[in-house]
């Protein structure tokens, strides 16, 4: 279990350090700070051993969070709770940085103690603990004894994501599936790996304890059904609609046994922002943008670049925060470049041209031209050539994700799934998007 | 970095700098430094000639970012050209850090150097002499190794010059030896000794201390001028030597290396000189007992530097006692300072003043003193020395005590030196044991005490000599009897018992407290708990229990025919449980006995122990044993001769006499004549010379320890051999 939680700043210096356990002494404070957070080389593994100590850290801008350990823990569920802590504090005071951390560490201890308990995560749903921990004043005095003991039972009792006796004029409710795609593609084009990693996200300001079923093109649930109907033909269009999820996971609502059994999601959704479910897919992916480089060397003190990009959706659909990546070599000594769209800007505090593009249609083509002068170096290391990389937002689901119903019930209350209003939104953007040159 | 200061400040670089020193995280400083290098590259594109302080700023700033541990592989032309500007020092700089061994550019920079060399500005040549030793190649080495001695002994030369010079060429001569001929300047660089600058001399005496090291002979005048130059500084005031006085300490560093050049050579012949140096040595030994001139820590290490150089060389000579005790007496005082680092000092060189005949007894006198650091002590590397200094300082009066010393301090000691303390003690054990029944018993605790710290080597000795003497074999039955009573045994314990009773139980076996029954009962509750070759040790150990009392045989037979001995998983131990079965019934009882018939005296050999200790020691580091070698063969070339009816008579005494030489001597006389050049590893070969003469092998090599090792269970399996061949 998690035997302590520490934040640092960007220079090593504690901003909050909780012990959970004795084992976590003062020195592994410090451990931490001269072995990673100053390492001389770069530490790159989320997870480090010193000492037969285990420090997992995930770094939010300059801020560094880890939690230590002397047992042997689940890495996966650290991280889960260090992502998750980070949720909490953002839905608490907005960005994570090292000023809003100072202004509400009295929060942070706050939040602490409720969310790990002797080192073993507890409820972290924001939802629920905004009821119980707020930044104004002592919540004692507003709350009766009743509200307490209500907060109680939910708190302990089995929907804990969710308090009774909620009540909205108007019954919303918002969904956006947010993807990323990832590709690494070959010079000739040929894709060496591709996936979509995939959320959905939703708000919801339904009254009273509604029941949701969410429906989506899944190819398990789409065969099923198609083999029910006994039509072929329905089978078959279905089927190139329906997409193969590779592996899925669920916020705690969801009734896995019900998934497990009928591959429904039904659930009784918490109140206000979250995120019902992740996914991955690597069959089928739609690329949205192809990258056809062209490099050529003109001796030893000149470089050709040309890149060509081809968007590759529907027509009607735009794509939005075009920016393509070409890295130059380290001797470069000057760089004229010419593109037809956009702005293109040799930056050489990263080495690399950056070209951006506000909007861009689907089947369209765009092009750059660069001219790369180099300095002759008397080092007869060749250039590693890093791929060219890509950034972008589209408005539909590369993995072909789509949503096919979602139904609230709720029995108590007089409004049906149609007074309901819903909203569903999809955004592609990239993830490591690159290809080689 | 150059300062930036007054007329020579480089603007952009100052900025650069506080810019980078101002960046919040690692990435900006990255993106800062790429954007630098892009800007430099720009501008270093060539076709735009850049002026000079550009130039400057530039290869400035690329030697801030490699130190800064950046890759830098452009920049390095501009930095040549810099060199034949009139301000070549960044240039300089660049190119002794940063320099890799590029055929072209070295060309050039070594015009570069060569014309610096010869223009008449000190400031050019130090700054030229000072990068052809940074950057110390081969091919520099080449091109200036001629040049720089003419520089060096040069009448005209700057003192400056001439200092850097000096270590510019011990430097290039360190690298490659072979390219640095001094021939014919050798008598005048000795005679830099005599310079009247100190920095000259301090400079030159390192490059002659390394030179002499490699060609005493060539250098040997260097002693007498050495000599005269450090009695010049000890018996002159602090005051005398303005610049070289430290915290009141005249030269502290010139003297130390003078020391230091001195115990290159052996005592000089010449009598005006040694006299001179005694004078020397005895006034800085004078001067340890002054009050101290400043309560400041600079004051005493520098003062204590000198004296710990002086005592090092006192022990190097090795020929006069006076000195000899003079310095042992102020070590002692040191072993009780405050300060660890003195503590260790002293410990340290009382090791090596402690092998030397004449201080021996003064050192054994610090007895009391040095058992107490190796309790208290709070500094493990104080406690080693320690242990190091009582191994040293043991001889055959005080044995006893130091040995008991070390064992009970081996219950607390650190786990580091554990090893080490255990072949020590068992060294000890052995070399001064006259009574051997002390010696199976002080062996025995070694074992309860640190019984994973006991290699084979240990246990395989303890056997040998209680094979070998007849007088303790009772006692070690009885005593191994008893040890094994404990509910917890040592494996090694285990091993020690099973060899011993196997061998000597019928000598115990009359009380009816140690039948043989219970003998066996006993071993045979420890054999589960075994690892398999003890346990193949406790099967021979049974079969020679059906030899040495046949009313065993029924009990042991029962215990081989059972499923855990004769099908046992182990090929080895099923074998010799299959063998010993079939052996003991059919065998009759004279052939059992003939085949168990108790071991044969092993050979005189020296002790593997010693040669373990050696080699744990590493062959890098002097170890105590290697100097005791090294003085004693000195002893023998140099002084032996008429030393030798007194060894004689010593020899022939009864050995127990409280003299401290007596043992050292003992030694000597025994090893026989022919064997002394190879004494260097036979320390222990007397040990057993009254039990018997040494053998003429017993000047063994290595491979012979190590065929040393392996014999009791070789034994055993020959003894296997033949029993399965009787059985047949």
């Amino acid at each position: 279990m998690i035997g302590g939680l520490f934040i640092y700043n960007h220079k090593g210096e504690v901003l909050i350090s909780r012990v959970y356990r004795d084992d976590i002494g003062r020195n592994a404070v410090d451990a931490f700070r001269v072995n990673v957070i100053h390492a001389r080389q770069q530490v790159r593994s989320p997870v480090t051993n010193i000492a037969r100590t285990s420090f997992f850290h995930v770094k939010r801008s300059n801020i560094w969070l880890a939690a230590v350990t002397k047992q042997n823990v689940n890495a996966a569920m650290v991280f889960e709770f260090l992502y998750k802590m980070c949720d909490v504090m953002t839905a608490y005071f907005g960005k994570i940085s090292e000023e809003n951390i100072k202004n509400n560490f009295v929060l942070i201890y706050e939040l602490l103690d409720e969310i790990l308990d002797f080192g073993y995560p507890q409820n972290s749903e924001t939802g629920a603990l905004k009821t119980f921990i707020t930044q104004q004043g002592i919540k004692g005095q507003h709350q009766t004894k009743e509200e307490q003991s209500q907060i109680t039972s939910q708190v302990t009792g089995q929907i804990g994501w969710r308090r009774e006796g909620i009540k909205y004029r108007r019954n919303e409710l918002f969904l956006d599936v947010l993807e990323s795609v990832n590709l690494l593609m070959s010079p000739q084009g040929q894709v060496l790996s591709a996936h979509v990693s995939g959320r959905v996200v939703m708000k919801s300001y339904l009254s009273g304890m509604p029941e949701c079923k969410f429906g989506m093109n899944d190819k398990i649930v789409i065969d099923k059904q198609g083999k029910g109907g006994t039509t072929d033909d329905a089978g078959k269009s279905s089927g190139k609609q329906s997409i193969a999820i590779d592996d899925c996971t669920f916020h705690q609502c969801v009734r896995l046994s019900k998934f497990d059994s009928e591959r429904s999601i039904s659930f009784i959704p918490p109140d206000g922002e979250y995120e019902l479910m992740r996914y991955r897919t690597t069959k089928d992916i739609i690329l949205p943008f192809r990258v056809i480089p062209l490099v050529r060397e003109v001796g030893r003190t000149k470089l050709e670049v040309k890149v060509v990009i081809k968007s590759n959706f529907k027509p009607s659909l735009l794509a939005q925060k075009i920016e393509v990546r070409i890295p130059t070599p380290l001797n470069t000594s000057g760089v004229q470049v010419i593109c037809m769209k956009g702005k293109a800007k040799y930056k050489a505090s990263e080495n690399a041209i950056v070209w951006k593009i506000k909007r861009m249609a689907g089947m369209k083509e765009s092009q750059i031209s660069a001219e790369i002068e180099l300095l002759p170096t008397n080092d007869k290391k060749k250039w590693a050539r890093p791929p060219i990389s890509m950034n972008f937002e589209v408005p539909f689901a590369p993995s072909g994700l789509k949503v096919r119903y979602l139904k609230v019930f709720e029995s108590k209350l007089n409004y049906s799934d149609h007074d309901v209003i819903k909203w569903v939104r999809y955004i592609g953007r990239s993830g490591i998007y690159e290809t080689r040159c | 970095m150059p300062a930036v200061s007054k007329g020579d400040g480089m603007r952009g670089l100052a900025v650069f700098i506080s810019d980078i020193r101002n960046c919040k995280s690692k990435e900006a400083e990255i993106k800062r430094i790429n954007k630098e290098l892009a800007n430099i590259r720009s501008k270093f594109k060539g076709d735009k000639a850049l002026d000079g302080y550009s130039k400057k700023k530039y290869v400035c700033k690329l030697l801030f970012i490699f130190l800064l541990g950046h890759d830098i592989d452009f920049g390095h032309m501009e930095a040549v050209n810099l060199l034949s500007s009139n301000k070549p020092a960044g240039g300089y700089l660049f190119i002794s850090v940063l320099v890799n061994s590029n055929s072209e550019l070295i060309r050039l920079i070594n015009n570069a150097i060569k014309n610096d060399l010869s223009s008449r500005n000190p400031t050019f040549m130090c700054l030229a002499l000072h990068c052809i030793a940074n950057v110390g190649s081969r091919e520099m080495a080449e091109a200036f190794a001629s040049e720089i001695p003419r520089i060096l002994v040069a009448g005209d030369t700057m003192d400056s010059v001439k200092q850097s010079a000096a270590l510019c060429l011990l430097r290039l001569y360190k690298t490659s030896p072979d390219l640095v001929l001094m021939g014919e300047w050798t008598s005048r660089v000795v005679h830099l000794l005599n310079d009247q600058h100190m920095g000259v001399v301090t400079a030159a005496i390192s490059l002659i201390t390394c030179l002499s090291q490699k060609n005493p002979d060539e250098f040997k005048t260097c002693v007498s001028l050495a000599v005269s130059r450090l009695s010049r500084i000890v018996s002159s005031a602090s005051t005398d030597l303005q610049d070289y006085t430290y915290y009141f300490v005249p030269a502290p560093w010139l003297s130390c290396k003078l020391l230091r050049l001195l115990q290159c050579y052996p005592p000089p012949e010449d009598g005006a000189v040694k006299g001179r140096l005694v004078e020397c040595l005895e006034t800085i030994l004078n001067k340890a007992q002054e009050p101290p001139k400043s309560k400041k820590v600079q004051h005493s290490n520098a003062k204590n530097a000198i004296l710990f150089e002086a005592i090092s060389l006192i022990i190097h000579y090795d020929s006069e006692p006076n000195l000899l005790v003079r310095a042992c007496n102020q070590l002692g005082q040191f072993l009780q300072h405050r300060e660890t680092n003195l503590r260790y000092l002293a410990l340290e060189s009382m090791c090596t003043l402690a092998s030397s005949e004449f201080s021996h007894e003064a050192v054994k006198t610090h007895i009391e003193t040095v058992i107490n650091a190796l309790k208290t002590e709070r500094d493990v590397s104080v406690r080693q020395r320690a242990a190091d200094l009582l191994y040293a300082m043991c001889d055959r009066s005080n044995a006893k005590q130091i040995v008991a010393e070390m064992l009970s301090y081996l219950e607390t000691a650190d786990y580091s030196i554990r090893e080490e303390m255990v072949l020590k003690v068992a060294i000890l054990a052995e070399k001064y044991a006259v009574d051997y029944s002390w010696y199976v018993d002080t062996i025995l605790n070694l074992i309860r005490i640190a019984g994973d710290y006991v290699s084979e080597e240990v246990w395989y000795r303890v056997i040998q000599i209680v094979i070998n003497r007849d007088d303790v074999q009772g006692y070690a039955a009885k005593t191994v009897f008893e040890a094994l009573q404990a509910p917890a045994c040592h494996e090694n314990m285990v091993k020690v018992g099973g060899y011993i009773l196997g061998e000597f139980g019928n000598l115990i076996a009359g009380d009816p407290r140690s039948s043989p029954l219970v003998q066996f009962n006993l071993l045979h509750s420890k054999f589960h708990l075994c690892s398999v070759p003890t346990r193949a040790l406790l099967l021979s150990a049974y079969i020679k229990f059906i030899n040495l009392f046949p009313e065993t045989k029924a009990t042991i037979q029962e215990v081989l025919r059972c499923d855990s001995q004769i099908r046992n998983s182990d090929v080895e131990l099923q074998q010799r449980a299959v063998e010993y079965l079939k052996l003991s019934s059919i065998a009759s009882t004279d052939v059992l006995a003939t085949v168990l018939e108790e071991m044969p005296p092993f050979p005189e050999r020296e002790s593997s122990i010693l040669a373990k200790l050696k080699k744990k020691k590493g062959p890098g580091t002097v170890s105590v044993t290697d100097l005791e070698d090294s003085k004693r063969e000195g002893g023998e070339l140099n002084g032996g001769g008429e030393r030798g009816p007194d060894t004689a008579a010593m020899a022939s005494s009864n050995a127990s006499t409280p003299s401290p030489s007596a043992d050292l001597l003992g030694i000597r006389s025994a090893a026989p004549v022919g064997a002394a050049p190879a004494s260097a590893g036979s320390l222990l070969v007397d040990v057993f010379s009254e039990a018997g003469p040494a053998a003429p092998s017993a000047a063994v090599n290595d491979d012979g320890f190590l065929r040393d090792l392996e014999q009791p269970t070789e034994t055993c399996d020959s003894l296997l051999v033949e029993g399965s061949g009787d059985s047949e």
